[in-house]
């Protein structure tokens, strides 16, 4: 608790003695009017002058109508009305509610900060006599070479100098997945070292590096604000005059008609008691800041309220091929040796016969092969541009390339089917076989796409690749449409297309890898870009950023965007259901203000722990895709 | 010019009403205010941003008394 709130909590307990000494005195005794009105003051002035004022200030600046002042005008009312106990309690109990509610949003708030727990407190720096000395990370300046021993966290980003280690990325990603690092990788701060001891030279500011970014975003994030809150704001501009006016007629024109004054402004106080609009205005801010905290936690950072609201609407995902479902590498995924050929004797074949290139063929060549490659077996190297390469492999002629080499080259060979890169080899014009390199699928793309299906999402699949290539992906995945061979203005024209083509009220989602694809980001309803550790554009361009670049993070935040939704429908319909309810009970005197001061500090508190259910992230993390 | 501050306010209902009416004052390019994290973001003329924020805080004060900023 903090200062205030302590205070408060004396002023509360103080408050109930003190009025319950006053019902036991004016119960047992016989007292004057005048006596009574003093026993009850005291409690009420305790717990309530600080409301008095707020509300007369109010009036003074021409900000009447809020809390304040309903709760002003409603107790002071009950007390002119010798309804004394009755004014002191209601009040008594609206501070009970007001010191629950400040109490829960700062432990929510304090939960989602000890979530994003990622702030470096220090960084070593080494001495000059070799000792290390903790320094503040926004003291550490670019170029700077700082120790990270095991379990502390990397403060900034940098490129290991020396020493070996493996680093824990779940305070960003949301995965614990290790990943090792040696001399010359680069590191990213926020990770936790795990084991080794490691000398960075830092490459960034402390307030641009990843931590920093980070918490950045997660912190202006409740700044964009989603419709809903808006909603709200607005509503209860309306709503409390409204009420007012209402309370007002309710005193006045049934008095007049009646003469039973009292009867009727009792029951117009109680009608502004019930009207209070607080479990609305509190609960709905208090629900996105914790899905947009839930989320940050498994990795999904989400850039305003107003994203996580309009990807609860998404029924159009659009995905990005290469790097978002597949993994954007490309590897050796078929040998398909030539009759008496064994595979190692056409897997060597290729890797020297490309060995000079440093194109990504050549280099997932090398990477399949587990022998050395031996340069100097290689003499007299060809680049036919188009075709392939020809070289002198010892004493043979070696010929690697596509189909077109092969029949330049005169040399008879079977046509490979495989979907992907098909590099033909042959030995002294003699057919070796053919190497098929593809890109892999990623492991959780299959997955994602099925979870997507399963909320009745659309998914689209764009891409530069051939047709053939772009289609076997898209089956493999389940994709619902594929539109292949685009350059990458193309692909903005195909979201335009399908942006009109959505129904209305629903939101077109963009996945991708961040890189070259910024213009379709910021063209999509939302733009989510994957695999953004350590990439400012992608952080820059999108509205979602995905940590690391696993696709089945995107059913994850729909399901967290659709559950953060629920509960604003629930609280708004909720306590607009009880509050309409109570205040015709009100008007008709059937709830007095016992009924009144219960049913809005009830629905409040009821409404707070609704939307506090957004910060129970446990279940998403370990169930990400199921429903 | 773009600055964000630490404030203080206690209800959300008033964070609302303050970044509405700080939204109005001249000069003012747009403004934020958050309850959930207690910051306030002034996006205001570079020449005038002292004189705006002296008018923000007023302009703040008049509908939450009991709001503080860390200028």
């Amino acid at each position: 608790m903090t200062r205030k709130q302590k205070r408060m909590l004396k002023r509360i307990v103080a408050a109930i003695l003190l009025l319950v000494l006053a019902a036991v005195l004016s119960d047992r005794l016989i007292l004057p009017g005048y006596v009574r009105l003093i026993l009850y003051l005291i409690p009420y002035l305790v717990i309530g002058y600080d409301v008095l004022r707020k509300a007369f200030l109010g009036v003074i600046h021409g900000e009447v109508f809020d809390e304040n002042f309903l709760m002003a005008i409603a107790t002071v009312g009950a007390m002119i009305m010798q309804e004394y106990g009755e004014a002191a309690a209601v009040m008594l109990f609206y501070q009970i509610g007001e010191l629950f509610q400040s109490y829960a949003v700062g432990k929510s708030r304090k939960s989602i900060t000890d979530l994003m727990d990622i702030r470096p407190d220090y960084a070593n720096v080494m001495q000059a006599d070799g000792t290390l000395e903790k320094v503040d990370p926004e003291d550490i300046h670019i170029g700077d070479v700082i120790v990270v021993k095991p379990g502390e966290k990397v403060p900034l980003d940098g490129t290991v100098l020396s020493g070996e280690g493996t680093l824990d990325t779940s305070a960003l990603t949301g995965e614990s997945r290790p990943r090792s690092v040696r001399e010359g990788d680069e590191v990213i701060s926020g990770c936790v070292s795990t084991s080794g001891l490691l000398n960075i030279k830092v490459s960034k500011e402390f307030s641009e590096s990843t931590v920093a970014r980070i918490l950045d975003l997660v912190e202006n994030s409740s700044l964009k604000k989603a419709k809903a809150e808006n909603f709200i704001t607005k509503f209860a501009r309306y709503y409390t005059p409204a009420v007012c006016i209402g309370a007002v007629v309710l005193a006045i024109v049934p008095s007049i008609v009646t003469g039973m004054w009292t009867v009727w402004v009792s029951r117009a106080l109680t009608f502004l008691v019930i009207s209070c609009p607080c479990a609305l205005v509190i609960s709905i801010p208090l629900t996105f800041f914790g899905g947009i905290g839930g989320a940050s936690r498994c990795g999904i950072l989400v850039k305003g309220g107003n994203y996580l609201e309009a990807l609860a609407e998404t029924k159009t995902i659009v995905f990005d091929k290469t790097g978002t479902l597949t993994q954007g590498v490309f590897e050796v995924t078929a040998i398909q040796p030539a009759k008496n050929i064994s595979a190692e004797a056409l897997l060597e074949t290729a890797v020297m016969a490309e060995s000079y290139s440093d194109h990504p063929i050549s280099r997932s060549l090398k990477a399949a092969y587990k022998g050395t490659v031996d340069t100097s077996r290689i003499k007299d190297v060809k680049e036919v541009a188009g075709h392939g390469v020809t070289v002198q492999l010892d004493e043979h002629k070696a010929a690697a390339g596509n189909a077109r080499l092969m029949e330049k080259l005169g040399i008879a060979y079977d046509v490979n089917h495989q979907v992907g890169t098909i590099v033909y080899v042959a030995l002294d014009d003699r057919y070796m076989g053919s190497i098929v390199i593809s890109d892999r699928e990623k492991t959780t793309a299959r997955q994602a796409v099925a979870g997507l299906k399963a909320q009745g999402i659309r998914t689209v699949m764009l891409t530069g690749d051939v047709e053939r290539v772009a289609a076997h992906t898209a089956s493999e995945l389940g994709i619902d449409e594929v539109h292949s061979g685009l350059l990458p203005a193309d692909k903005v024209q195909w979201v335009e297309k399908l942006l009109e083509q959505k129904e209305e009220h629903t939101t077109l989602a963009f996945v991708g890898d961040g890189i070259n694809d910024a213009p379709v980001l910021s063209r999509a309803d939302i733009g989510i870009a994957m695999g953004a550790l350590g990439s400012d554009a992608a952080i820059e361009a999108a509205d979602i950023v995905l940590m690391d670049d696993d696709p089945a993070k995107i059913p994850l935040a729909m399901r967290i965007s659709r559950k953060c939704r629920r509960i604003v429908y629930e609280n708004i319909i909720f306590s607009l259901v009880i509050k309409g309810l109570f205040l015709i009970l009100g008007a008709m005197g059937i709830a007095n203000m016992w009924w009144a001061v219960f049913s809005d500090v009830g629905v409040m508190v009821l409404a707070v722990l609704n939307a506090t259910r957004m910060l129970r992230i446990k279940k998403f993390k370990t169930n990400p895709v199921l429903r | 010019m773009k600055k964000k501050f630490k404030i203080e306010v206690d209800c959300a209902n008033c964070a609302a009403k303050i970044e509405a009416a700080v939204k109005k004052i001249d000069g003012v390019n747009d403004a934020s205010v958050s309850f959930m994290t207690q910051k306030m973001v002034i996006d205001a003329d570079d020449a005038e941003f002292d004189k705006i924020m002296k008018k923000v805080v007023k302009t703040s004060k008049k509908i939450e008394p009991d709001f503080d900023i860390q200028l």
